[in-house]
């Protein structure tokens, strides 16, 4: 296990690397179910939240694993458009660390945001998520989950649906599954699909019902109606729901025991159909719960040795 | 005005198809004699052993930004001349897209008069096609001609109306004059920041698809087929557009084309780490395509390497990777990437060196200053085995925007020779 400065991604990640942090958050999730939801492993250290785009969930996610972990927060929200006028990001961060902060947890829509702020900066640096790139404590999460649901990722064949183009969740997921000995499959929209995708080891199928036949886990990603842009990737959100929605009908082709997760925040009716959002195969919460712990794995690992 | 002796120098002059060793005696700036057994007279002192060394007509570099009006912060007319002559090149073409652009005889005279002033270089202007470089008017070639210009090109931005560019084309045969084409279908490229392919999807950045080129280079060489006006394809960077310039040439469409040192030295892998000293238009394409480039090299599909020198400051590049600009700075490493090729056996010398004088020159047609007995001195010294690192320090060019910073790099121009003076020499 090296000394890790940085989360950026996925990319930079060994296994041994990840099952440290899966284990790591294990323990974490205990603290989560005491009565006092608090250990003081990072007392005294500042941690700085910058969301330049809009997020609640995983904001409030990173701010509570920073609590739990006795360390104090404070966050800037920014709208795209104040950056669009030339607010320069190197700046704002370099101001905020003058100001004796001990770590940068970043969301911003540039890929590579992450990488830059962390040459400019003696912090450690937690990417939320930039852009189309990468989403490394999503990925982490839902392993954690799957590993506590299955026991073991090793083997598992998981089906990843949807807008694959823009999703940084995708990317950061396909590398952990891969990592973790899963094997991965991904479908959608073929105007969704990045191309050479192969080359982070997932196999393509455009054939929905192909591509979930099997599986043992589906994660149906949201459309990013916001990251579009240009022209529509597909004709209609009811052509997408009919042809590459995750009803009851295409999840029976799965195996029995199959789970579905889903990033969050769904769009109901689209990509997942209403009546599978409440059955117990459905792991959306188990997935926000294990959110927490991971980032709380991730803070300590960076932030505990300083 | 100099007096100079080089003694015993290899002399590689794609213009005589010469490459052998031999002496040059320039007195009072021009060249007295060049010959095997000249030798020094007393009255030289200032001699220059050539072992070792390539003695070179002056290298022309028929794509450049100089940034001047406009722009000075990046770069202007006396620090870009100045980073050109320590590349080895004695004729430069500025592109355009100034601030004004170059789109009217008054800014064309405005740059060639300033050049002038600094005695170190020729400066060639290529004018707008289109007046603002909007795609909307042609220039007024006739006058932008009479005024020195030597090329027209709205490069940084294609002529997005085919039937514009076709007007263009046609308006060019009145003045046998030339258009150069960048390459790009708009409607591919937008909101893209690097090539699309394997390194695009990994770091989640928007591709190029190299499509967007090769369909633009297709719609270029067929106005020039229909118009039979004289065409010359900027920055080729993709294996299709190499192969569709080649057919076009087996038919005899009156076409030329030009790669920069970047497209055959480094691929899109060198975006990674979201490197934005990697980032220009065309963007850096994939090994297969780098091949290509260097089999079009080889095979003389593509007539000359020009530099695509574009500064930009610090502001411009240490930014996200999809904000950050366009662009190389090419003139002070474009030597030692060029020799690379020779190096690994694929360019001989006499090509290389075709390849950054003659071949140029044929593309813009001017005949430049001779290497021979009578000629003003004007020449490109090469010691081919010299190992330098770029840096922010050590280049002249007021902007530093290069993936080779602070990389070892070896061969490079030790002293060049302009209107009969030393205008740049290596410490």
């Amino acid at each position: 296990m090296y000394q890790m400065k940085h989360l950026l991604s996925i990319r930079q990640l060994k296994r041994e690397d990840i099952e440290f942090l899966l284990s790591q958050a294990e323990a974490f999730k205990e603290v989560l179910s005491r009565p006092i939801k608090k250990v003081p492993a990072l007392r005294g250290k500042t941690i700085v939240n910058l969301f330049f785009e809009p997020s609640t969930r995983t904001k409030l996610s990173f701010e509570l694993a920073a609590k739990r972990l006795s360390a104090d927060t404070v966050s800037i929200s920014k709208s795209m458009s104040s950056l669009e006028k030339g607010e320069d990001l190197i700046d704002t961060v370099k101001n905020i660390e003058a100001m004796k902060a001990d770590c940068f947890v970043i969301r911003h829509r540039a890929s590579g945001a992450a990488h830059l702020i962390a040459g400019v900066t003696k912090c450690p640096v937690i990417n939320a998520g930039d852009g189309t790139n990468e989403h490394p404590t999503q990925a982490l999460l839902d392993c954690l989950t799957l590993k506590e649901h299955f026991g073991n990722i090793r083997g598992l064949r998981v089906a990843i649906i949807g807008d694959i183009l823009h999703s940084r969740v995708a990317r950061s997921d396909i590398l952990a599954l891969m990592l973790m000995g899963a094997e991965c499959i991904i479908s959608g929209p073929a105007t969704m699909m990045p191309k050479d995708i192969e080359a982070l080891g997932a196999r393509v199928c455009l054939d929905v019902k192909e591509a979930v036949k099997d599986a043992d886990c589906i994660i149906c990603l949201r459309i990013q109606r916001e990251r579009q842009g240009g022209a529509r990737l597909f004709p209609s959100l009811r052509e997408y729901a009919m042809f590459f929605g995750l009803s009851p009908e295409i999840f029976s082709l799965t195996k029995d025991d199959a789970v579905i997760m889903h990033p969050g925040p769904v769009n109901k009716g689209v990509e997942l159909s209403p009546e599978l959002m409440n059955i117990k195969q459905t792991l959306i919460f188990q997935q926000v719960t294990s959110g927490v712990a991971v980032r709380m794995a991730v803070l300590a690992m960076l932030l505990a040795g300083q | 005005m100099l007096d100079l002796f080089i003694r015993a120098i290899r002399l590689i002059d794609p213009f005589s198809s010469r490459d052998e060793v031999t002496s040059l005696l320039i007195i009072n700036g021009r060249i007295e004699a060049i010959g095997k057994d000249i030798d020094a007279p007393s009255a030289v002192n200032n001699v220059i052993d050539g072992k070792g060394l390539w003695l070179t007509p002056g290298l022309m570099d028929i794509h450049c930004h100089l940034r001047e009006p406009g722009e000075e912060y990046k770069e202007d007319i006396a620090s870009g001349t100045m980073s050109a002559v320590a590349g080895g090149f004695t004729t430069i073409c500025p592109m355009p897209n100034t601030r004004p652009p170059n789109d009217c005889a008054s800014i064309t005279r405005f740059i060639i008069e300033k050049g002038e002033s600094y005695k170190r270089a020729r400066a060639l202007p290529i004018a707008c096609i289109t007046k603002g470089q909007k795609g909307e008017e042609l220039t007024e070639f006739g006058d932008i001609l009479a005024s020195g210009a030597i090329a027209f090109s709205d490069d940084g931005l294609p002529v997005r109306d085919a039937s514009i560019m076709r007007l263009a084309l046609e308006y060019s045969r009145n003045f046998d004059c030339l258009i150069i084409s960048h390459a790009e279908e708009m409607s591919l490229s937008k909101g893209g920041a690097m090539n699309e392919g394997r390194m695009s999807t990994i770091l989640g950045l928007k591709g190029i698809p190299s499509a967007c080129e090769d369909i633009a280079v297709y719609r270029d060489i067929r106005l020039a087929e229909l118009t039979g006006a004289r065409l010359h394809i900027a920055h080729v960077s993709t294996k299709e557009a190499v192969r569709l310039i080649m057919e076009a040439k087996q038919r005899g469409v009156r076409v030329t084309c030009e790669t920069a040192p970047h497209y055959f030295s480094l691929t899109e892998d060198a975006v990674d780490g979201y490197n934005t000293l990697s980032k220009m238009n065309p963007p850096l394409r994939t090994e297969e395509d780098r091949e290509a480039i260097i089999e079009g090299l080889k095979d003389g599909i593509i007539d000359c390497i020009a530099t695509d020198h574009a500064p930009h400051s610090i502001l411009e590049k240490e930014c996200e990777f999809e904000r950050a600009m366009n662009g190389i700075i090419g003139f002070e490493t474009a030597v030692p990437l060029g020799l690379e090729l020779v190096r690994q056996g694929i360019l001989d010398e006499l090509s290389l060196i075709h390849l950054f004088t003659k071949g140029p020159a044929s593309v813009i047609g001017i005949e430049p200053e001779p290497v021979k007995a009578g000629s003003m001195a004007e020449f490109t010294v090469i010691d081919p085995e010299r190992e330098f690192i770029p840096t922010k320090e050590t280049l002249f060019s007021k902007s530093h925007n290069t993936p080779f910073l602070n990389k070892k790099l070896r061969g490079r121009p030790v002293l060049t020779a302009y209107n009969g003076k030393i205008v740049f020499k290596l410490k």
